[in-house]
């Protein structure tokens, strides 16, 4: 609890120093939306498979599956709420640069900034839930969702942007959610035009959703054959 | 039609053991089970741990797939029409867990209210119906983490009525409750059949299957062992009576050769404190008492009593077949 509370403001203040010193007082908040990000990426990867977990380890995974609704539809409200969580990532960042570091917190498009965070919590809630649905059937999938972390973080652009990396990794960032949420960010703080990157976004959780309606049913199916909704 | 239909079903499940090197090991769980349970009747899976309950109940609510066979429940299969089955079913598993700790009672079943689509307007009333039926009324504003086994037992049983189903399926609903909590809820599962609802319960107290259900299926390690009314059962080794003899120290020669007695049906060793029991239950119309004695000559026997059988010495009885 201390940590995800605490880990933003780690992100942020090595991310100031990285990038703040000699920098222009736009690139702070340049970097603080960044940092932002990576809490909401963190917040989003750990969350959605680690509340399937619990609810497994307090036996109400089974009752949620058994029940009416398609678990897809179940689970969306989870995940976006642990997306959701991540707007503290981002409110913490700002405020602590604000107070830190004297980062400006003056927004050209405050309306589109107000539109843009909504939109980036639901693409990445909706890609949580594709990973939620892998910790349906495998008990230990954190082993390999652990591994994610940083690798978005590279590929999505929030850390450093992504035309200094290798050529392939921009066709990759395309299909990462943070990447669109954190451009839509950037471009209404900046005088941008969010509106493409808040499209994308949508777009994208449209994509999430597909995927994650077809792994779900697989991995329920998988689940219920390999019996591994319960504990034992 | 019957509400519940089992037919040769199986599940087997696989397991890995070993880190490094992997061993895979088939427990057949159910080995083949037919039955049917018809509507308005309390109908019991009875046998001991490990005999398959839990993995029935878990297939018939479409929690594991069959490995073979097939089941029903109102009709719809539980592999193919899964939506339709869990529309229609309520299930309550044993144990305390399977709650939000950290929600009240209220929220809990509210939180079940939603997912099982009580419409919004019919929720209060229905969750007032439900905590009264179970007696929480009045408790239902307290974190379930500070609720007794009890409690939570009989919360869990609101939440797998709150849709009102027409089937609702029990695994062990008494497990781990103090006597009075038990018949306390063994109360309100009768009232439950009153009510007109179709219940599949699973214990391995043979009293409380004879005082509730209808009918009751033995299991045995993943198969149906005898199947019937309590009456019926009980019949099976009835006719028959049962004789007690205490003795102090016994070896298994001795046990095989009082089997060997015509007329004996069955013998079982229960240890009791500091004397053994001979539980002998035996053909009705014969008297075997002198050929016992005959044969345990030489040990010390203690006091010899008869009674009628129980659905116990049944039970016993089927389960070391
Ligand atoms: N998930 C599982 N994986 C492997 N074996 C299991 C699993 N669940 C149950 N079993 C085994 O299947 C058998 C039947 O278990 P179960 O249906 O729980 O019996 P009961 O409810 O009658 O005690 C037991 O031998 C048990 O160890
Ligand atoms: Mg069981």
């Amino acid at each position: 609890m201390l940590v995800s509370v605490l880990e933003p403001l780690i992100f942020a203040t090595i991310a100031f120093y990285l990038w703040g010193a000699g920098g222009r007082e736009q690139t702070l908040l340049y970097v603080a939306l960044g940092a932002g990000l990576m809490g909401m990426w963190s917040a989003t990867l750990f969350g959605s498979g680690g509340l399937i977990q619990w609810q497994r380890w307090q036996r109400t995974l089974e009752l949620l599956v058994a029940a009416p609704p398609r678990f897809l539809v179940t689970a969306l409200p989870f995940t976006v709420a642990t997306a959701s969580l991540g707007l503290y990532s981002v409110a913490a960042t700002l405020l602590w640069g604000r107070l830190l570091f004297g980062v400006p917190l003056a927004f050209e498009h405050p309306f589109l900034f107000l539109l843009a965070l909504p939109a980036t919590v639901l693409a990445l809630g909706v890609l949580g839930l594709v990973f939620a649905s892998t910790f349906v059937f495998y008990r230990h999938a954190n082993a390999f969702s652990n591994l994610l972390e940083y690798p978005v973080w590279l590929a999505s652009g929030v850390l450093v942007p992504v035309s200094l990396l290798p050529g392939f990794v921009e066709p990759l960032s395309w299909a990462l959610a943070p990447t669109w949420g954190v451009r839509a960010l950037r471009d209404a703080a900046f005088g941008g035009n969010p509106l493409p990157e808040i499209g994308a976004c949508l777009a994208l959780a449209v994509a999430y959703l597909t995927l994650a309606a077809v792994a779900m049913a697989n991995f329920e199916r998988l689940a219920r054959r390999h019996a591994t909704l319960s504990l034992t | 039609m019957a509400v519940i239909e089992a037919e040769e079903l199986r599940r087997t499940y696989r397991t890995t053991t070993g880190a490094l090197r992997r061993r895979t090991l088939d427990v057949e769980a159910v080995r083949g089970v037919t039955f049917a349970v018809e509507r308005g009747e309390l109908y019991g899976l009875l046998g001991p741990n490990g005999a398959g309950k839990t993995t029935i109940i878990k297939v018939l609510v479409t929690l594991l797939l069959p490995t073979a066979g097939s089941a029903r429940v109102l009709g719809h299969d539980v592999v193919r029409d899964v939506r339709e089955v869990r529309r229609r079913v309520g299930f309550v598993f044993g144990g305390e867990r399977g709650l939000y700790e950290r929600l009240s009672g209220l929220d809990n079943l509210r939180y079940f209210a939603e997912l099982y689509g009580v419409p919004a307007r019919e929720q209060g009333r229905r969750i007032a119906e439900l905590l009264d039926l179970v007696g929480l009324s009045g408790r239902e504003r307290e974190r379930v983490e500070g609720y007794s086994r009890g409690m939570r037992q009989r919360l869990h049983i609101a939440r797998g009525l709150m849709h009102d189903p027409e089937v609702l399926f029990l695994d062990e609903p008494t497990l781990g409750l103090d006597p009075v909590g038990a018949r306390e809820l063994r109360q309100t599962v009768a009232g439950l059949t009153e009510a007109g609802k179709t219940l599949l319960l699973t214990t391995h107290y043979m009293f409380e299957a004879d005082a509730l259900c209808d009918r009751i299926a033995v299991l045995s390690r993943g198969r149906i062992v005898a199947e019937g009314t309590p009456r019926a059962l009980k019949e099976r080794v009835g006719g028959g009576r049962v004789i007690e003899v205490e003795v102090f120290g016994i070896g298994e020669e001795r046990v095989d050769a009082l089997r060997a007695v015509g007329g004996v049906r069955s013998v079982a060793v229960e240890e009791r404190g500091q004397v053994q029991a001979l539980v002998v239950r035996t053909d009705a119309g014969v008297e075997v008492t002198p050929a016992l004695l005959a044969r345990l000559a030489g040990t010390t026997i203690g006091r010899v009593s008869y009674r009628e059988p129980t659905l116990e010495d049944a039970y016993v009885a089927l389960v070391e077949e």
